[in-house]
């Protein structure tokens, strides 16, 4: 069974956008089926070191986190763009990352990202800085310890012990 | 009430693809041109969706999701391009 | 049609259009391009997401099923926006374009 499907989400992931993709249909259900198993199989190589899912109710829960914090952020940004552009106070802020797989390092900068306000600019070459943009930052130390506590420790859960 | 609401979604997001024009003409930089198409073709994509709804027709989803991924593979080019001078190294 | 899926999707519609608006505002007015970088973002995540939603909310309506299709793009969306937004601050960074005086902080060298 592993050797017939070494990531099992993934091809969930894959048949699921297929019978998304072409309708729910019997015949599209069962050549989903056939390239959710074969496309995986063919990407083997491309993985190195596969990142293993850990903890799937805090997934859920992370996705919904993030998800609530577009929203609210959006909002706060949408009031920041329509003030004066002088009161905001940007700034480069250098994270230092715990993550120590790449996978689990681009969902934070993805994550990071996504949330209006910051964007990822930057990885180290050694994996253990995330170089990030901030439209309007009050205290840095602030600003870490908010990404680190509600991003960064759900995803070392999820992905690593 | 939708009668009212699609031509106010209409206009705002195509006030909005005129102001990513004005950046995309302003420049002043290359990177800036280039997020500039980045979100015309976000917005692209939110009108085609719209136009969809108004024209009750599912058909215009695949011309949203074909933007997203020209959209998507074309940026991540011209982005290379300046950065290494390259864009298949 | 029913009059409260009607009244939800005109009002995605318009929190959809309004923040796509606000986003090309700040692209537009936004002094530096690490500022304006931060205006797409919000067009991408609650922009589309909102014209998208009422699609979804439209077309599952009217068919009397739930149609997901659209998700596809807003799935893709969220996978992709980040990584060029990633890309085009690297490439800003690399020809080191000019930064409001009072950023905080530096960028890297590439």
């Amino acid at each position: 069974m592993r050797k017939l499907l070494p990531f099992p989400l993934l091809s969930l992931f894959l048949w699921l956008t297929w019978l998304l993709l072409n309708g729910f249909s019997w015949g599209h259900g069962l050549l989903g089926l056939v390239l959710a198993v074969v496309l995986p199989l063919g990407t083997r190589p491309f993985w190195p070191n596969v990142p293993h899912l850990r903890n799937f109710p805090k997934l859920v829960r992370f996705v919904l986190v993030v998800h609530w914090d577009i929203v609210t952020a959006n909002l706060a940004v949408a009031r920041l763009i329509l003030g004066s552009p002088r009161k905001l106070r940007p700034a480069f802020v250098e994270l230092p990352l715990e993550l120590e797989d790449d996978f689990a390092i681009t969902l934070l900068a993805s994550t990071i990202s996504l949330t209006p306000g910051t964007v990822s600019a930057d990885v180290s070459e050694d994996r253990r800085t995330l170089l990030i943009h901030a439209l309007d930052m009050d205290d840095e130390a602030e600003l870490v310890a908010q990404i680190k506590q509600r991003y960064e420790r759900p995803l070392k859960e999820i992905f690593e012990c | 009430m939708l009668e009212i609401a699609l031509p106010i979604g209409f206009g705002l997001i195509v006030v909005a693809l005129v102001l990513n024009l004005y950046r995309l003409l302003r420049g002043p930089t290359l990177p800036d041109r280039a997020l500039a198409l980045d979100t015309m073709y976000i917005n692209a994509i939110a009108l085609i969706v719209l136009y969809g709804i108004a024209n009750d027709s599912k058909l215009y989803f695949e011309a949203g999701m074909l933007i997203a991924l020209i959209g998507f593979v074309s940026t991540v080019a011209v982005a290379k391009y300046m950065t290494r001078g390259d864009i298949i190294e | 049609m029913d009059t409260l899926v009607e009244f939800l999707v005109s009002a995605a519609i318009l929190v959809g259009g309004v923040f796509a608006l606000v986003g090309s505002f700040g692209l537009a007015r936004l002094p530096d391009f690490y500022l304006r970088l931060h205006g797409p973002t919000k067009a991408s995540t609650l922009g589309v997401g909102g014209t998208i939603f009422a699609s979804l909310l439209f077309f599952s309506w009217q068919e009397q099923a739930l149609q997901l299709q659209e998700l596809l793009i807003v799935l893709f969306l969220f996978i992709t926006a980040p990584v060029s937004a990633h890309m085009l601050a690297k490439a800003a960074m690399h020809r080191q374009l000019r930064r409001r005086e009072d950023t905080r902080g530096r960028p890297w060298k590439q």
